[in-house]
């Protein structure tokens, strides 16, 4: 707690603390006592290959409970990738390879004992195009429930209710509940899948670019809605948008590409991990100020 | 956590998770659905096997006897004389007329279709509809109508029952599903290609003789190949005709004319004379053989092609 | 130029008017060769030489030898489609898809022979006690394989054309394979599935060496009634039945009676057809 607020304070009057706070290459221990939050994740050396591709390195970075932790980088770093290996959707490409580990409250997510259905049942995905089932909207979120048992109506009912005003959607729709998903507008859609993957109360939720089939104005609803959810879920998110990641998260990782120099193949790796004030004002790495502040990217 | 995930009291986040996601999951219905499509896919395969082995063992002596001989002799009386060789004339007339008649209309519907017609002119949707229609249409209709047209009306043409009857019959029936292969391969021309030409000044023919066609070419040609392998293999049409299923001394285009399907239809269930060493039945799997052998070849070719065909055009 | 394909699209409008015109015509004579007294159409039995048309006798025959078939092809050919669509790896696909379409080549007189050559004496006839060694099971059954590939190749063409997006939302909500796949992707498919039903039902119907040659009928029989084990003649059956041999052009009844038959078969299918058409456009409007 005192190592804390002493940096803080140094911080504040601008001494440099990069060094101390930098996490590049080094398995992050999570600090005993900080009071900000429980490590969730804890990702080291992760890398993710398609066949004898590797398509990102060494991951290594804390995820902070009841935090939003912001993925940035130029297309094809590997941001993607990496999130999809927290909740191993990348199992589902068949020539996919995980080194490396993902624990989770300590817990090995690539661990053989694993069950990986109920890995996506506590870790939440919201998907870049909004993808609503085509069914009716009470029956995409009560789709979750449904799955672990829910039978009786009242119970589902209090679900979808709860689910929907979670997703900041309820008011618009409570009174068509029973039509398709699919006449929603893009906005709409996309908190209707928001609100399918809190159905199921997970702890964690994974956002792959959660607003870039959106229009502006729906992007600031869904960023207000990630702020408020905050307080009940851990929100990873993947974003090219940088203003974005500055607007809403607490953290940041930096990732980009390096010429791999055998097979001429870019490899995604991650350059810098920080707070967000810090990656945007103050960045230690040269490539996160280049990318930070337009040069490239 | 709530209603989903009740934890103990007293456990730590981490022994909750770990309780949670290490759970055995005894997947039943997943594995009975497994099984179930499993057996499936083995029970199709089993019947297409079954079908191959009875026609190929059924057929194996006769055909190790007598060999290519079985291929050159006339129908008859005798099943131990008889060959497929009338059969194999009208066959390769069908064929003949198929690839000389269906295809060129074919493709030439096809092209005004795609390249010419306003898509949402009423027009053009009416002869898309009764296209799709047509290719739906049974084959022993068609068989009806070859009889009245090709027969009877264009009798001075044809000869009446003959091989050219029956291969124009033939070439109706398949035009419909020509034309259908014809209009996918060219929708898959991509529009660049032809704004190419169009740019260039070329006219709407040149563009499609220069352009579009030769892009087209394989998948039409996949068409092709699999309408043929269609004509060869029906009988249905010919029996309506009027193929003949006694003696057929000479062949000829415009006599009397059989096919090898036909042969197939007539002697399966034959009874077999006392003093024959071979059985009707027999013939009939061994001028299955050969049919299937034919069917088999031309399928295969189309496979090869659009395999070609898509790896071009992914290439490209 | 243009003229010139115009000219090749319009034939096969004509096409389909002479086939019209032709049945229709045909339709007409036989009715007067009967004297327009319907009564011949629904007696003891299929007689044409006795000028008796038991229309129920093909009807029966044709649904009874369809039913058949769907019922071999239906769950063979769906379970084909969601194991190529959604369990096979695409190794096994590869080699798995090109067999179901040498099925698809088999000539159906091959299928004929096999049925009466071992569906119906070594399967039929030994496990149950039919009537007749050819029957409307056996039939029923050789048609039913000969309709499994139209099945399959429609149904997965349905089944490939959900989205993989709705599988990924699926999947990250927790489910399994198979509630993704029963909950899911088969409910988002169903009117392709239905028209694969559909189109199927079409060609079984239309369907004519397996019911000829192992129907039982040859060429005339009484009304056997609603079992399987029974002979039976179809719509497509009585119609080759009609035309009899070389020799026959005889403008009897009995012969006129394939043009009415063929009329009826004619609008049946269509009518399935233009049905299962519409059905697949939607499939490729939903996404």
């Amino acid at each position: 707690m005192s190592n804390v607020s002493e940096r803080i304070e140094l911080l504040e009057h601008g001494v440099d603390m990069s060094d101390a706070l930098r996490t590049i290459g080094t398995p992050a221990v999570a600090e005993t006592g900080e009071s900000a939050s429980e490590v969730v994740f804890d990702l080291r050396q992760l890398s993710v290959f398609y066949g004898d591709f590797r398509a990102v390195r060494d991951g290594t970075l804390e995820i902070r409970d009841h935090e939003i932790t912001a993925f940035i980088g130029p297309s094809g770093c590997g941001k993607t990738t990496m999130l999809r290996c927290i909740n191993r959707m990348n199992d589902f490409i068949p020539t996919a390879r995980v080194e490396g580990q993902v624990l989770y409250h300590g817990v090995d997510l690539y661990d053989p004992a694993v069950n990986s259905t109920e890995v996506r049942r506590r870790i939440g995905m919201v998907f870049q195009k909004p993808n609503p089932f085509p069914k009716s909207i009470y029956d995409n979120v009560a789709y979750g429930p449904r799955l672990l048992g829910v039978k009786k109506r009242s119970q589902l009912d209090e679900v979808v209710e709860r689910s929907l005003k979670g997703a900041a959607l309820w008011d618009e729709v409570k009174d068509r509940l029973k039509e398709s998903g699919l006449g929603l507008s893009g906005g709409q859609q996309q908190r209707l899948c928001i609100a399918r993957a809190i159905a199921v109360e997970p702890d964690v939720i994974l956002m792959d670019e959660p607003c870039s089939a959106l229009d502006p104005i729906a992007t600031g609803r869904i960023e207000e809605l990630m702020a408020e959810m905050k307080d009940d879920y851990t929100i990873v998110i993947v974003t090219h948008n940088m203003q974005q990641a500055a607007r809403v998260s607490d953290r940041t990782a930096f990732f980009t590409t390096e010429v791999n120099p055998e097979s001429d193949r870019r490899t995604g790796i991650l350059v810098e991990y920080d707070r967000t004030d810090k990656m945007f004002s103050n960045p230690t790495d040269q490539r996160t100020e280049d990318y930070v502040t337009g040069r490239f990217g | 956590m709530g209603l989903m995930t009740p934890s103990r009291a007293g456990e730590t986040a981490a022994e909750t998770v770990r309780a949670g996601i290490t759970k055995k999951d005894r997947d039943v219905a997943g594995m009975v659905m497994l099984i179930a499509l499993l057996f499936a896919m083995i029970l199709t395969l089993l019947a297409l096997f079954a079908l191959l082995a009875q026609v190929v063992s059924e057929s194996a002596s006769l055909l190790a006897d007598r060999g290519l001989d079985f291929v050159t002799s006339p129908i008859g009386s005798d099943p131990d004389k008889i060959g497929i060789w009338s059969g194999l004339f009208g066959t390769v007339v069908i064929g003949v007329m198929v690839l000389v008649v269906a295809i060129p209309m074919g493709v030439a519907a096809a092209i005004y279709l795609e390249e010419y017609a306003h898509q949402d002119n009423r027009l053009t949707r009416t002869i898309m509809v009764n296209i799709r229609n047509l290719a739906g249409v049974p084959a022993v209709i068609y068989g009806v109508l070859g009889f009245i047209i090709f027969t009877q009306w264009l009798s001075p043409v044809t000869g009446g029952k003959s091989a050219i009857a029956a291969g124009l019959t033939m070439a109706v029936l398949v035009l419909p599903i020509v034309v259908i292969t014809s209009m996918e391969a060219i929708r898959a021309v991509p529009s660049g290609l032809r704004d190419a030409g169009y740019g260039i000044g070329a006219s709407r023919w040149e563009t499609i003789r220069d352009h579009v066609l030769p892009y087209a070419a394989p998948g039409i040609l996949t068409g092709t190949v699999l309408s043929i392998a269609r004509a060869l293999g029906e009988a249905a049409p010919l029996i309506i005709i009027g193929a003949v299923t006694g003696l057929l001394p000479e062949t000829s285009l415009t006599g009397f004319f059989s096919a090898v399907p036909i042969l197939i239809y007539q002697w399966t269930g034959r009874s077999q004379p006392p003093n024959s060493e071979f059985s009707f039945t027999e013939s009939a799997a061994a001028a299955g053989l050969v049919l299937l052998i034919i069917v088999f070849l031309f399928n295969a070719a189309a496979i090869y092609l659009r395999n070609r065909f898509e790896r071009k055009r992914a290439g490209q | 130029m243009r003229f010139l394909f115009q000219g090749a699209a319009i034939t096969t409008m004509v096409i389909s008017a002479l086939i019209l015109f032709v049945l229709a015509r045909g339709t007409l004579s036989f009715l007067v060769q009967i004297d327009w007294d319907i009564s011949k159409l629904s007696d003891t039995g299929w007689f044409p030489r006795r000028e008796r048309f038991d229309l129920r006798t093909i009807i029966v025959g044709s649904v009874i030898m369809g039913s058949v078939a769907m019922l071999v092809a239906v769950p063979l050919g769906l379970g084909v489609a969601i194991y190529l669509s959604e369990y096979a790896r695409p190794g096994v696909r590869r080699v798995l898809k090109p067999i179901i379409e040498v099925l698809a080549g088999v000539p159906s007189v091959i299928v004929g022979y096999f049925v009466l050559r071992f569906i119906a004496p070594d399967l039929v006839a030994s496990i149950f006690q039919p009537t007749n060694v050819r029957n409307m099971l056996a039939a029923g059954i050789g048609i039913g394989i000969l309709v499994i590939p139209i099945m399959a190749s429609v149904s997965e063409d349905a089944l490939r054309a959900v989205p993989d997006s709705l599988r990924e939302a699926s999947y990250g909500v927790g489910a399994r394979k198979i509630t993704t796949v029963t909950k899911v992707v088969i409910p988002a498919a169903v009117s392709g599935l239905v028209a694969a039903f559909i189109i199927a039902i079409s060609r079984a119907i239309g369907e004519t060496m397996v019911a000829t040659m192992a129907g039982g009928f040859d060429g005339s029989g009484p009304f056997t009634g609603y079992s399987p084990l029974e002979s039976g003649l179809t719509m497509t059956a009585a119609m080759t039945n009609a035309v009899g041999g070389t020799d026959q052009d005889v403008g009897g009844a009995s012969f006129e009676v394939l043009y009415f038959v063929g009329m009826f078969l004619f609008l049946i299918t269509i009518i399935l057809n233009v049905l299962g058409d519409r059905l697949v456009k939607r499939i490729r409007h939903q996404y």
